[in-house]
């Protein structure tokens, strides 16, 4: 389990699984380099969690064929079972046998026309000038397919996506849900060997976003190959995929399963989007858990993670004295109190002050700078009773099975 | 509203307006029929509307690569070729005919092989007045595609070579009919300009009635001999540039298209 936490850049290369995605991808843009490597299995669902600037446009680009690598590698098994990449039998002839998209080493670029990627823009690209129909045809009759055949694979496709009475508008009259159905149709229909998603749902209003998120999730249930999907939303991220990718300026910082992501974030990023504290620390007794944090405080870690406590990963984090690590807290796990609270409570107790109160929908977030300083969620009831308000001290109490620590993967690459 | 700005903008709407009210003030309206058969309205109006159509025809064939060319290849090379191909748009006529008559003429630097080679003679033959008006107006229709062209949506192109489009059957499929309002815009203004030369067709095809007099090349003989004929001309003339751009402004140059 820790070593999936881990960067992904410290393993080997993964052998490509069957109809799997396997790539290194090294872009330089002037300053800035991506250098990421990226793994899918075949019906996987891979989300590329990240924030602007991270490179997840670029690495999706690059998987495409609509950039070229500088360095690095990417491979999609062309023995993929099911993905009925070939009824035209176009296929062997456009994609190589040993299924290299990208090699500079050996100078192999397949463009992007041979590559079958079916890509889903974030602004859809939808044909103006095309029906619906048509605009889902464009994929078949591209491969040389007559009209009407490619008109009728297309209303099937349509009728599939629930889309059937629209099949003669032009995409100027739909809206933002429909012109996205009609994207992840269109990319669909085009019998792609690997599906890239470029922030799905960025550009809809909130409760098409809600209902459309459901709905996608059908669909790439439903994909036999692998499956990207760029966002920065979390949410997004946890609820579409089977696997978490994190990218920050063009590295991976994280690669693992949405549980483990979202309970053992690996930066301060991936942290603050899970809604956790995090901190950086060294273990300085073994036998009490003691953590000394980077940023000044004291944290008593003796919390099991994820509910395997049988991961001879986890004995090791805690056994490790002297040990790089990180720390992390949920707000809720932490409680406020406004005097010095009775012996025998948690024994991680620290003071601080409310530098900040913000109402969530059924919560309050509150601020509290202190050692370390720490997000807390609380009851609005709990607000009133206590008199919070922002310059107040308060005390911290968590309870030391709460909070968990783990190798933090950044500093110390944890060897297992 | 200002009145610096105001007066200039009242006389120069007199003086483009002017000369149009004296065209038609002084027509012949009585016996219009009559001038016009003696000026041989209907042999140089039809050489006219041929040799410009023709005209338009070679430029959209060879103007919309041209246009694609500079639009999507960038560097140094392509500025200096846009400036080049677009001279002609500063060229005086006649200085594009004489440029025509040395690389073209029967001892130009081309035109000797098209004579040996193929025995095809363009100097002074209704091909050379064709040849002459592209030259001056295919400009015209090349800089307005191009400008659409690099105002198109690329990633458009992108999607469809994501969905296994190739370059050229995307140009077709996508790229063209999204240019289209713009290809008609420059295909009208291309038109008419190779209506109205006259520069260069008479210094590169000469003044024959019948094979290479047209429109306004009947209109400048006319002018000496016979006024009112050359009113007469200059009438169906205008009428026909009139008309043409009305019907193409109804139907394709609506405000807010693309140009």
């Amino acid at each position: 389990m820790i070593g999936e936490a881990g960067r992904a850049g410290s393993r080997p290369p993964t052998p490509t699984s069957r109809g799997g995605l396997a790539a290194q991808v090294t872009v330089r843009r002037g300053a800035f380099v991506l250098d990421a490597q990226v793994s899918a299995r075949a019906g996987e669902v891979l989300a590329v969690l990240g924030p602007n600037g991270s490179g997840k446009t670029t690495l999706l680009r690059a998987l495409a064929g609509l950039l070229a690598l500088d360095d690095g590698r990417i491979a999609v098994d062309a023995a993929s079972n099911g993905d009925a990449a070939s009824s035209d039998g176009t296929d062997s002839a456009d994609n190589p046998p040993d299924g290299v998209w990208d090699e500079p080493a050996t100078h192999r670029f397949v463009p992007a026309v041979e590559r079958r990627v079916g890509l889903v823009f974030q602004d859809y690209r939808l044909f103006p000038h095309l029906s619906v129909l048509d605009n889902v045809a464009f994929a078949a009759r591209a491969r040389g397919a007559r009209r009407a055949p490619a008109r009728q694979v297309a209303a099937g496709w349509l009728e599939r996506f629930g889309l059937a009475d629209l099949a003669a508008r032009r995409p100027g009259a739909l809206s933002g849900g429909q012109a996205q159905r009609v994207a992840l149709a269109r990319a669909l229909a085009s019998e792609p060997r690997l599906l890239l998603l470029d922030e799905p749902l960025a550009a809809l209003d909130a409760r098409t976003r809600l209902e459309i998120r459901s709905e996608l999730r059908q669909h790439l249930a439903d994909f036999p190959g692998p499956t990207l999907v760029v966002t920065h939303d979390p949410l997004e991220a946890l609820v579409l995929a089977d696997r978490i990718l994190v990218l920050e300026e063009g590295r991976v910082v994280q690669d693992g399963a949405p549980a483990l992501v979202a309970r053992r974030p690996a930066t301060e990023y991936v942290a603050r989007l899970m809604g956790l504290n995090l901190y950086t620390g060294s273990l300085t007794d073994r036998a009490t858990h003691r953590v000394d944090l980077d940023g000044g405080g004291t944290l008593y870690a003796a919390g099991h993670d994820l509910g395997d406590p049988g991961d001879p990963g986890d004995a090791r984090v805690i056994t490790s004295a002297g040990g790089r690590l990180l720390v992390v807290v949920a707000p809720s796990a932490i409680a406020l109190h406004t005097r010095a609270p009775d012996a025998g409570s948690p024994r991680n107790v620290w003071t601080g002050t409310v530098t900040g109160i913000e109402l969530l929908t059924d919560r309050v977030r509150v601020a509290v700078e202190g050692r370390p300083s720490a997000l807390v969620d609380i009851t609005p009831a709990a607000v009133a009773d206590l008199e919070l308000a922002t310059g107040r001290p308060v005390w911290l109490t968590a309870k030391a099975t709460e909070i968990t620590a783990y190798p933090d993967p950044g500093r110390a690459p944890l060897v297992l | 509203m200002p009145w610096p700005l105001a007066v200039p903008a009242a006389v120069g709407v007199a003086f483009l307006l002017l000369p149009l009210a004296g065209l038609l003030l002084r027509a012949p309206w009585p016996h219009l029929p009559e001038a016009l058969a003696d000026a041989g309205v209907v042999s140089a109006l039809r050489l006219s509307l041929l040799c410009a159509t023709a005209a338009t025809a070679v430029s959209l064939v060879l103007g919309v690569p041209l246009a694609w060319l500079l639009a999507r290849v960038r560097g140094r090379t392509a500025g200096a070729l846009r400036a080049l191909v677009t001279l002609p748009l500063v060229f005086p006529p006649v200085v594009g005919g004489v440029a025509l008559l040395m690389a073209l003429g029967r001892k130009g630097v081309a035109g000797r092989y098209l004579d040996a080679w193929f025995g095809l003679t363009l100097p002074f033959t209704t091909l050379g007045v064709i040849v002459a008006e592209t030259f001056v107006a295919m400009p015209f229709l090349v800089i307005t595609v191009e400008g659409a062209l690099r105002s198109a949506d690329q990633g458009l192109e992108e999607a469809a070579a994501t969905l296994g489009s190739r370059p050229f059957a995307t140009f077709r499929r996508v790229t063209l009919p999204l240019i289209a309002p713009s290809l008609v815009a420059g295909s009208v203004l291309c038109w008419a300009r190779a209506l109205g030369e006259f520069g260069a067709t008479i210094t590169f095809a000469g003044n024959f009635p019948g094979t290479t007099q047209t429109m306004p090349l009947a209109i400048y003989n006319a002018l000496e001999s016979d006024p009112d004929g050359a009113i007469a001309l200059s009438l169906v003339l205008l009428a026909v540039s009139v008309a043409v751009l009305a019907l193409l402004r109804d139907r394709w140059l609506r405000p807010g298209t693309t140009v």
